[in-house]
């Protein structure tokens, strides 16, 4: 939790120049909101991630999701297909279809979105390692619904970045994992013009213990680093930056949280019109999505994280979020139940239709505290990004563990102030309740592991086996030179290669990345 | 197995208690498994942790290597039943019933008698505070050594 002053005052923003740092919405540098009219033109969108078990399950999940209304989709990978493992794989054993829908080959990617069609969809899918892969099936799916790519919405993490800082699921060395981003962004550019090619994610940092500030400056840095990468390519930065997005979270502190998105889209919009001199007014635009922070969410009392959810993302609509998650109460315990997800998504509702809070854009602006707080947030992320300039940009800071020893540090500080209850989390460490109902969650049967494994062995038996070694050999040719994998991977998706087969052909080109831990 | 009787004796006489912290399975998030590992050293215990994505062979490997006294497991992937049952297994196989076993993560309440009835009585879901940890952790250490020796 940030640190404030008791009271501010017009002596507090003494320094500040508001009419040129916060000027009215849709004026650069865009602190107060990117649109001038705010949620006046357009709510926020309400993209809930869901997936589980097999393709199907998923399918029927996300037809009623349409059924409903819903326009968008976001799809949630199970842990084997992130880290680019097949169901047979020993380390997938018990985790097939648990955290999210198991996609193994395009045969799978088919099921998923059988009756949806693509150009009327906008899907958005949380992946990072085998992003390429993944989007790659994607593409053939449209290709076989007749869509033309230039015409698919949606955008793919594909932010390889936080996974080294924070959240983990890498697969390949840092560098050759930059490599495979810039792939993507230079393939879409081309290709699929509308696709957000990355989703620079503060959200994991977070939770992986960052302060609002590490938050801020880590996420904004690793977006420098994927802009500079991508323009050391060759691209025109004005080609590809408007399609790159941000995803932040939304914390418990309310007023420092409204605080960093109003910061963080100041900062971008000068970071791109002045460091990579961009003169289109779409690339200093700041966008992102926002998830309320399950890291917040209590085991102890669980209907107590309603509360939390809710005013987090009031936090997020009050900082001006194109699209917000909500979490659900019971996720301290498993997955949502169907009727915790809906009360998640009914706590987006009220806000935007009961609070009138969507009325007026960017409503705390011009308040003595959330303007000096943000010109703070401003400062310090500055800071930061002049300690990770003089280490030699974000990936060697990863390498050095930079990052990552900052933000175990935080997250062990914060651990000591919960144990010494500076501070309070209520039903934990204050307010504790001696009786202790079992909360009902979500079960996922082992079928899904089962029906994956047997569909994995018939896809391996009926496919064209020469085909998919073929393809695989010619992807490990474009890795191992300049060439961009995209085309590579689109045709060994069209053989049916699996993702474990695809990933495991870079594997032996770059070899995979071991993690020196630091506590 | 000499090894494990100067254990016993060195926790008898209170030396350090050797924990092994690991992350089985292909999850990454390791916030908790790290917060965890720096509280028990901090407690004054011996502690090793073995980094992401470990097999339950490797990790009983690694609590044979150390010669831990304790093997705290982080999932938080639902992959527990799976994961836990499989280490009880490999420690009765490798006649280290005495090395306690511990796991926290995101357990669904359904699933603590479960782990109970396989042995595994430490369960700390979120919000756990370290110290109820390290407590639970000195206590069965030194219960476990007093059998042992008796």
């Amino acid at each position: 939790m940030g640190v404030f002053e008791p009271l501010y005052t017009p002596d507090s923003l003494r320094d500040l120049d508001l009419a040129r740092d916060s000027p009215p919405p849709g004026q650069f540098p865009y602190t107060r909101g990117i649109h001038p009219d705010g949620y006046r033109g357009k709510v926020w969108t309400m993209r809930q991630f869901a997936g589980f078990g097999t393709p199907r399950d998923t399918n029927r999940r996300y037809r009623a999701l349409l059924e409903a209304g819903g326009t968008g989709l976001s799809v949630a990978f199970d842990l084997p297909t992130l880290m680019g493992r097949d169901p047979d794989h020993p380390l997938a054993l018990g985790e097939v279809g648990k955290c999210g829908v198991s996609v193994v080959s395009l045969a799978d990617m088919e099921t998923l979105f059988t009756g949806i069609d693509l150009g009327a969809v906008s899907t958005s899918m949380t992946i990072n390692s085998p992003a390429p892969m993944l989007l790659a099936m994607y593409l053939v799916v449209a290709e076989r619904q007749g869509v033309p790519w230039t015409s698919l919405r949606g955008t793919i993490q594909n932010d390889i970045l936080k996974e080294f800082i924070a959240q983990k699921e890498f697969i390949y060395p840092p560098r050759p994992s930059m490599r495979l981003v810039t792939d993507i962004v230079a393939f879409c550019t081309a290709q699929a013009p509308k696709w957000n090619t990355i989703s620079v994610s503060g959200y994991h940092i977070r939770e992986a213990g960052a302060t609002a500030a590490q938050e801020l400056a880590f996420t904004l840095r690793d977006g420098i680093e994927y802009v500079q990468d991508a323009v050391d390519a060759g691209l025109d930065v004005d080609h590809f930056a408007p399609r790159i997005s941000f995803f932040f979270n939304a914390h418990n502190d309310l007023l420092e949280e409204v605080a960093k998105y109003r910061a963080a889209r100041r900062i971008w919009a000068h970071v791109m019109r002045e460091r990579f001199g961009a003169r289109d007014p779409k690339s200093w635009q700041l966008r992102f999505h926002a998830q309320t922070a399950g890291v917040s969410l209590t085991a102890q009392q669980p209907a107590n994280n309603v509360v939390r959810t809710a005013v987090q993302a009031l936090a997020a609509v009050l900082g001006g979020a194109q699209s917000l998650h909500t979490n659900a109460l019971d996720e301290a315990l498993a997955l949502p139940t169907e009727d915790a997800a809906l009360l998640a998504l009914r706590t987006q509702q009220i806000l935007a239709h009961e609070t009138g809070v969507a009325d007026v854009v960017d409503p705390l602006g011009g308040s003595y505290c959330i303007e000096r707080l943000t010109a703070d947030l401003e400062a310090e992320a500055h800071r930061q990004f002049d300690v990770i300039d003089r280490m030699g940009g974000m990936v060697a800071a990863i390498e050095a563990g930079y990052p990552q020893r900052e933000i175990a540090e935080s997250a062990y500080r914060d651990q000591q102030a919960v144990e010494r209850k500076a501070r309070t989390i209520v039903g934990v460490n204050a307010f504790e309740s001696a009786r202790h109902e079992p909360l009902a969650t979500l079960y996922i049967d082992e079928t899904a592991e089962q029906e994956q494994r047997a569909a994995l062995d018939r896809l391996r038996r009926e496919r064209d086996g020469n085909r998919v070694s073929a393809a695989l050999g010619e992807l490990q040719v474009a890795a191992s030179g300049k060439e961009n994998t995209m085309p590579r991977l689109l045709d060994a998706v069209r053989a049916y290669a699996t993702v474990g087969e695809m990933c495991d052909a870079l594997r032996q080109v770059w070899g995979e990345y071991e993690e020196v831990p630091i506590i | 197995m000499w090894h494990h009787a100067r254990r016993i004796v060195e926790i008898r006489m209170g030396s350090r208690i050797r924990v092994v912290i690991a992350k089985p399975g292909l999850d990454g998030h390791d916030r908790g498994a790290k917060v965890i590992a720096r509280a028990l050293r901090d407690a004054g215990m011996e502690v090793i942790y073995t980094g992401l994505r470990q097999t339950p062979e490797q990790i009983v490997t690694a609590a044979l290597q150390e010669d831990a006294d304790v093997i705290g497991l982080s999932i938080l992937s639902g992959a527990h039943m799976h994961i836990c049952p499989r280490i009880v297994e490999l420690l009765r196989e490798h006649n280290m019933e005495d090395v306690l076993v511990v796991v926290g993560g995101i357990i669904p309440d359904a699933d603590i008698p479960k782990l109970n009835a396989i042995g595994i009585t430490g369960v700390f879901q979120p919000g756990t505070p370290m110290q109820d940890i390290v407590e639970f952790i000195r206590g069965r250490a030194r219960e476990s050594a007093a059998a042992k020796v008796e």
